[in-house]
């Protein structure tokens, strides 16, 4: 019977949430490594039972852990996250050069076709691949290594690598974004990168409209159509169809364009979920409700879903990768909060279920739809 | 020669050993040797107390011992007589900070 592993990494931990095909009743396993930092945790598309994990503290650096029987247990791989020549310097948030620090990874993207190949994005920004499992980390350098490397700066949270999208039609193409340089692409492997910000505009940065510098927060892609890009940027909702050469804004008639999350249908290309925090001074849903929106028109044109969703007195905020979607025949749409609440919608967005309430703060959700 | 370590709460779940435990030292008994035998005991500690790349200590990190805060002396200081004859550990401690 079908069903679906929701995968939940949390401040405090990691949490495994299952449940058949209805995505009515589930069971709830965890805290998988109790009291530490579970930035991201990713099943791999060629292998279910596969899932990688990125664990953290401030006190102890980084770990990745590994499972092979789909969650149940796992086990520490290598986390020696060396780069691959002299690091050199960003910019600091005061404009000064800044020597590149790992920090921790953000963010692990299994290979679509090979279990043992795992993509890592770090802070400082880099992109690491292991090929074995995760036993050992190979920098791709050519990316942090591109001429415009010492004018990244770091977010808010730190300079880091925390979207990696795989193209399913050429397996030289990869998109990656950078809080705050933007977008890239590499069409060699991961041998050379461009930026891929034109048509983004941002009042943060001294040039609106400069190649890099973007607070690029999340991109989406649906594998059926790699040519056309979703971006949630700091503020405004983006659109690319000639995959990220050009941009253009679909923010639309949304009560607020700054966000973090953006994800598409898996069945329908053109239909895209959102959900908009009232500013980047107040990392809050607007108006003290929780509220997806969904465009079916590609953007645009937004409506709001929030049948089963609190609407008032919420104060939350969802991060970037804290949003996933299944591929049931009906789509189900699965998010996770700061308040530490995980909300399951089984039917695409129009009716929505909390699955637990009272986890730590969500820092990721991803699904894995099990046949 | 064998010395005794105290590691913090998380180190301890990771590695899967308790309160203390005996790391056996190659050489002077230092407080670099005594990471590198803690280490290599331990291969999952690796990068959880110091740096892979730097071997500085990490900064929430702290070494203790015979009520001395030792985390800032050179790699190549002597660990006290009393924890090389046994009768004190080593202490790895998780610093105070955050909440």
């Amino acid at each position: 019977m079908s069903g679906v592993r929701v995968l939940v990494g949390t401040r405090k931990g990691a949490f495994v949430l299952t449940s058949d095909g209805k995505r009515k009743d589930w069971t709830v396993n965890g805290p998988f490594f109790a009291g530490w930092e579970i930035y991201h945790l990713k099943g791999s598309p060629a292998d279910p039972n596969r899932i990688y994990v990125s664990q953290s503290t401030g006190w102890h650096g980084q770990l990745i852990q590994r499972s092979d029987d789909g969650g149940k247990t796992f086990a520490p791989v290598g986390n020696d996250f060396r780069y691959a020549t002299v690091p050199g310097t960003h910019q600091w948030y005061d404009g000064t050069p800044h020597p590149w620090e790992f920090a921790r990874v953000w963010h692990l993207e299994p290979s679509l076709t090979d279990p043992d190949t795992v993509y890592a994005g770090v802070e400082d920004a880099a992109l690491f691949r292991s090929v074995d499992g995760g036993q050992s980390w190979q920098e791709l350098p050519g990316l942090r290594e591109h001429g415009s490397g010492p004018h990244w700066q770091p977010g808010a949270g730190g300079m880091c690598l925390h979207t990696i999208i795989q193209d399913p039609s050429n397996p030289d193409r990869m998109f990656i974004a950078i809080s705050a340089a933007g977008a890239f692409r590499t069409d060699d492997g991961g041998k050379t990168w461009q930026p891929i910000n034109r048509g983004l505009k941002s009042q943060g940065i001294p040039d609106e409209e400069a190649e890099v510098g973007h607070c690029v927060h999340h991109v989406a892609m649906h594998p059926q159509r790699p040519q056309t890009l979703f971006m949630q940027k700091h503020w405004d909702v983006m659109r690319s169809d000639d995959a990220g050469d050009n941009w253009h804004e679909v923010s639309g008639n949304l009560p607020t364009d700054f966000g973090f999350v953006i994800d598409v249908h898996a069945h329908e290309p053109e239909t895209l979920y959102v959900l908009p925090i009232k500013s980047d001074m107040e990392h809050f849903v607007p108006d003290g409700k929780l509220r997806v929106f969904r465009s079916r028109s590609g953007g645009n044109e937004w409506e709001p879903l929030s049948k089963g969703l609190p609407q008032e007195h919420v104060y939350v905020n969802v991060l970037r990768d804290a949003m996933s979607v299944d591929s049931l025949d009906e789509c189900g749409i699965y998010f996770g909060t700061s308040g530490g609440q995980v909300y399951c919608s089984p039917d695409g967005g129009d009716n929505w279920l909390p699955i637990v309430r009272d986890l730590p703060a969500v820092l990721s959700v991803e699904v894995q739809t099990l046949s | 020669m064998n010395i005794r370590v105290v590691l913090p709460g998380h180190l301890r779940n990771l590695a899967g050993v308790g309160h203390e435990v005996d790391v056996d030292v190659v050489g002077a008994p230092t407080l670099e040797s005594v990471l590198d035998a803690i280490e290599t005991s331990f291969p999952v500690l690796r990068g959880t107390i110091r740096d892979q790349a730097t071997q500085r200590r990490r900064s929430f990190v702290r070494y203790f011992a015979c009520n001395q805060d030792l985390s800032h002396d050179p790699p190549d200081t002597p660990l006290p007589d009393a924890v090389i004859d046994g009768r004190e550990p080593f202490l790895v401690v998780g610093a105070m900070a955050g909440g």
